[in-house]
């Protein structure tokens, strides 16, 4: 633990301004970046010989329809050599450009096709940014929180035309989402509890 | 006077045995010799991320036994190690030495199974037949102490669903005296076998360099001589107090991992048998009523344990605001879970890092300039299993 909050500090005070916060938490590193500073924060990160993050374990976004900048990025990456992991993150617009790692680390090549895929995320400089998990011709982003779960398609064979055919999605029961959550808020004491603990 | 070069288009898969499931692999050949190799994935893709998003922690377990499907309980893992970890419960000792035991059958199922269809690509059918009589033994516990042979089902946030039934133990400690002979009787086939070796030595080698830029794990790495494994190095569960040995290959080729995965069959016999003399009596679960159900008998005696019953299995255990990433040493190398809860019972986000994603996708750097042949070696060797890739 101790180690990791040296190595912390150590970032922090390399990098300086192209940090917006950064904080230890279940004994990993989490950075909040900026955009524009990604390239630079990797590289760093990656070459400089007191950290070695050498490996780029995942890269994934997350949708908050309600903010104003959409979409978080987030980068994974591992340090065998001190054993530590690093939680890299920052917010973009629905139409922001994300700089492609593919130069960096060629494993990002297909995380970043499939943040593309499931997102709608571009990259730039990426050497081949189509779909990957989805089917041929899909359309839409399925993990955009608008996507719906059930999907627009479905697939079935028609035994008339002798081929696989797409229509639209029929539902003989709608998908029903109920909602437990229940307005209690626990007794008075209880309440005053768990501010004390926040 | 310069030839004009003719490359031939090959669709390997999806519905190829050496496929190991759902991959279209494209290559492009010239002659025997693979130039190019574009593999298409996404045929199994049943959108496992967004379904997860739309259900309770609870029932989101079981969609990890349903991504590598030959070693569920090692997936499960990963998602209860998350929830865990954010709610800051304690996992009984009995409960954490359970999951380690029943993680380790999971690494021997798969591990069984990659080296016998391995076998079986390259030209060896015997070992297969072998192999899957003790893979059927090893279902049998995962019923036995389930209710399914494949998906579990079976660790909880806190703990496991039920204690172990009555003379399991003893059968897995029986299964643990001859198991190892089985593994000699594999090793008699494979290991000096001169096809076997033809087919497998120094082939789709890895640097070490490589393997770490291709973000390979597990026994890809291990193959190429990094001495990293998730048990040793972050070790999580009961795994500090346990002893065992990691085995570490040289040249990183097909033929060093396959020799890993037998060493690793042996150190996790070696680590089931602990783990049947360590564990103690006890509880199987975490003891906090918001978070495991209460026994069947409280039901009809108790209105609290009532209550906790009916808001578990309705709403479900609330979690609060976090962001995680958990990984564990599943079978096939780092399997981790990257989960952000926004205070709901539903998580907000969970992403599934897969180690065969990555392994996969160095299939181009690693199938190019060799022989046609030599693809179903190095798929085979790469252990991959759709469920987890398509996800």
């Amino acid at each position: 633990m101790k180690n990791l909050s040296n190595l912390e500090k150590k970032i922090n005070s390399e990098l300086t301004v192209k940090i917006k916060s950064s904080k230890l938490n279940h004994n990993q590193i989490y950075l909040n970046i900026e955009n524009e500073h990604l390239l630079e924060v990797i590289l760093f990160l990656k070459n400089n010989n007191e950290i070695k993050f050498k490996q780029l374990i995942d890269i994934t976004a997350v949708d908050y329809p309600e903010n104003e900048r959409r979409f978080k990025i987030v980068y994974l990456l591992l340090s065998h050599e001190f054993n530590s992991r690093i939680i890299i993150s920052f917010y973009i617009n629905e139409n922001e450009i994300v700089t492609s790692l593919t130069s960096v680390f060629p494993s990002a090549n297909w995380m970043e096709r499939e943040v593309f895929d499931m997102y709608g995320i571009k990259f730039k400089d990426h050497p081949d940014l189509r779909r990957i998990l989805t089917d041929y011709n899909f359309e839409g982003h399925p993990l955009r929180k608008d996507f719906p779960l059930t999907g627009h398609n479905e697939v079935r064979y028609s035994e008339d035309k002798k081929k696989v055919i797409y229509e639209p999605v029929k539902l003989e029961q709608n998908y029903r989402n109920f909602d437990y959550e229940s307005p209690w808020e626990g007794t008075e004491y209880i309440k005053k509890e768990a501010k004390k603990n926040e | 006077m310069s030839k004009e070069k003719k490359t031939l288009n090959l669709n390997f898969g999806p519905q190829h045995p050496a496929a190991h499931g759902v991959l279209r692999l494209i290559l492009e050949l010239d002659g025997e010799v693979v130039e190019h190799a574009d593999p298409h994935i996404g045929l199994l893709h049943r959108g496992t991320e967004k379904l997860i998003e739309n259900k309770t922690y609870l029932q989101a377990l079981p969609y990890f036994d349903r991504l590598d499907y030959v070693a569920p309980m090692n997936q499960e893992h990963a998602f209860a190690l998350a929830v865990e970890k954010i709610l800051n419960i304690e996992v009984p000792i009995r409960a954490q030495f359970i999951r380690v035991m029943f993680c380790e059958i999971g690494r021997i199922l798969s591990h069984i199974l990659n080296i016998t269809t391995q076998a079986l690509d390259v030209g060896a059918l015997t070992p297969s037949l072998w192999g899957f009589e003790e893979r059927e033994t090893l279902m049998t516990f995962y019923e036995r102490v389930s209710g399914s042979r494949l998906h579990a089902n079976y660790f909880r946030t806190g703990g496991v669903h039920q204690d172990l039934p009555r003379g399991l133990n003893e059968d897995i400690a029986k299964f643990c005296q001859n198991f190892p002979k089985v593994i000699n009787d594999l090793e008699t086939l494979l290991t000096d076998n001169r096809i076997f070796k033809q087919r497998n030595v120094d082939i789709g080698i890895v640097t070490k360099q490589d393997a770490l830029d291709y973000s390979f794990s597990g026994v890809m790495l291990r193959g190429s001589g990094v001495p990293w494994d998730l048990r040793k190095s972050q070790p999580y569960e009961c795994y500090d107090q346990l002893d065992f040995k990691i085995p570490i290959g040289k040249n990183g080729d097909c033929y060093d991992r396959y020799l890993c995965r037998i060493e690793e069959m042996k150190e996790s016999v070696n680590i089931i048998n602990q783990c049947l003399v360590k564990m103690p009596t006890g509880p199987i679960k975490s003891l906090d009523g918001k978070i495991s159900p209460p026994p069947k008998k409280e039901l009809k005696e108790s209105m609290e344990a009532l209550i906790h019953h009916f808001k578990l299995f309705t709403e479900g255990y609330r979690v609060k605001k976090d962001e995680i990433y958990v990984a564990v040493e599943a079978p096939k190398g780092e399997f981790g879970v990257y989960l952000i809860s926004d205070g709901s019972s539903k998580p907000y986000k969970c992403k599934i890092r897969a180690p065969g994603f990555s392994h996969l996708q160095a299939m181009d750097y690693l199938i190019k300039g060799h022989m046609l042949a030599d693809v179903p070696a190095v798929l085979g060797s790469m252990d991959v299993v759709f469920g987890e890739i398509d996800r």
